[in-house]
């Protein structure tokens, strides 16, 4: 009997592990689901050029099938409870899937409802709907007060509201109303960015273009009828154009199967990806509480991990030395606006350095994005 | 605030050590945010600027630092959420 190997959610991080798995695996040895609510891959990166005119819509978006090896059974439906103990994932048309081998990979959800005023007060990058709506926002903008900030931690792609404040400059200068705009950047921390190299280099960006950075603000409400948006830390700044990145949590019926943690994120452990106290069940991507960045660049270094310990288990072999450890790689492209960018690259152990900023690493960003489906998903790189 | 070698207890502890990005400091502040007022949380931190950076936001936040322990090769910080 082959192995049920069940894998929730077609993000980076799902697909690649089930294109992975299917090219390790013997259709004897494993039978590889894959469980995703809308059948939709949506490459989430994409979303800020898309509020900034630089991106299509139709252009982020793909039929998972078409990504998936052929092996691979795609369940176009929702999860709604995982039962650790029997090793089944219920279905939300009815029935259930067991399980030998689960891999929770089912990103994060936005929560905007947590901040007060923040739906009826603010713009989001971080779904299409919203960035479309940002888009129309921004075309029409005459001047004022821009303001970008923070609403929730943790949040996907850490550097994108830092590269956003840069993409919105340039955009309202070509668009010659940014002589009439004063951008404000709240930063939740101390400085721009929380790696402290690239933040001089932010800091340094922002100051010649004109972008004010405000420290220590981290969003807590927002009031639409004043126009004003108020800290954590006891502040408040008016504003006439406000995006924030909203809060985020982990999938809905993950918290109701009782596997998160009080933030809504899966327990997962650091190097092995097991998700503690469960038997055959992984985390990768956004969905795990590891204090790491949430984005597809964590998910993408994760999969191969994940693969090696369960072959490994199919097979009923030793884990090959060296393999099936996450030593916390993360490596991505961050724009630093003038058509330039840097690559920042770490592991749990090495720090981040971030060279330039360069032209090629913006360039490197932007034919990432275009090759992404044909490379990422496939596990050719 | 003082600096001790023995554990103060939390009611909840985040192992924010090998976090360059997002970082200790932001570990922190979602803690902070997940926590109700009065709870007591501890993070570990392997990156020297927290030192500086922790403490700060801290007090610019207006919670309560109770104490900074140091082992080896990291430091846990302890605090109480205040409003």
């Amino acid at each position: 009997m082959p192995a049920n190997v069940v894998i929730l959610g077609g993000g980076v991080g799902g697909t690649l592990t089930a294109n992975l798995l299917a090219k390790r695996l013997k259709p004897g040895e494993a039978r590889i689901q894959v469980v995703d609510p809308t059948g939709i891959h949506v490459y989430q990166p994409g979303f800020q050029y898309v509020a900034v005119g630089q991106a299509r819509a139709q252009s982020l978006s793909r039929d998972e099938r078409s990504l998936l090896n052929r092996r691979v059974e795609l369940i176009v439906d929702q999860a709604t409870y995982i039962d650790a103990q029997a090793k089944e994932v219920s279905l939300g048309h009815g029935g259930s899937l067991p399980y030998d081998y689960l891999v929770v990979a089912t990103g994060a959800r936005l929560v905007p409802e947590q901040v007060p005023g923040l739906i009826e007060g603010a713009h989001e990058f971080y779904s299409l709907e919203g960035s479309l709506r940002l888009r129309e926002a921004l075309r029409g903008f005459k001047g004022g007060r821009l303001v970008i900030g923070v609403a929730g931690m943790p949040y996907k792609c850490p550097p994108a509201p830092v590269e956003f404040a840069l993409l919105a400059d340039s955009f309202l200068r070509k668009r010659g109303v940014r002589e009439k705009t004063q951008i404000d950047f709240l930063s939740p921390l101390n400085r721009a960015f929380t790696i402290e190299s690239a933040s001089k280099m932010v800091a340094r960006i922002y100051a010649k273009q004109g972008i004010n950075l405000h420290t220590f603000v981290n969003v807590e409400a927002v009031d639409p009828s004043r126009g004003e948006v108020s800290s954590l830390e006891g502040e408040s700044f008016p504003y006439d154009l406000l995006v924030l990145v909203p809060p985020h949590r982990g999938a809905e019926f993950i918290e109701k199967s009782g596997l998160v943690d009080r933030g809504g994120w899966v327990p997962t452990d650091r190097h092995s990806l097991a998700v503690r106290g469960t038997d055959g069940v992984f985390a990768i991507g956004d969905t795990t509480d590891l204090p790491i960045s949430k984005s597809g660049s964590t998910a993408h270094y994760q999969s191969p991990v994940v693969v090696e310990r369960i072959a490994a288990g199919v097979q009923g072999v030793d884990l090959a030395r060296n393999k099936g450890h996450y030593d916390g790689k993360v490596a991505c492209f961050m724009e630093t606006g003038q058509g330039k960018g840097t690559i920042l690259y770490f592991n749990y152990e090495r720090p981040p350095k971030s060279p330039g900023p360069y032209r090629r690493w913006h360039w490197a960003k932007w034919a990432f994005n275009r090759a992404y489906w044909y490379t990422v998903p496939q596990g050719r790189v | 605030m003082s600096e001790i070698d023995t554990k103060i207890a939390a009611n909840r502890e985040i192992d924010a050590r090998g976090s360059f990005c997002p970082g200790p400091l932001l570990e922190l502040i979602r803690g902070i945010r997940e926590s109700d007022i009065g709870e007591t949380l501890a993070i570990l931190s392997g990156d020297a600027g927290s030192r500086k950076d922790i403490p700060a936001w801290v007090a610019k936040a207006g919670h309560e630092m109770l104490g900074i322990e140091d082992h080896d090769g990291y430091a846990r910080f302890v605090v109480r959420k205040v409003r």
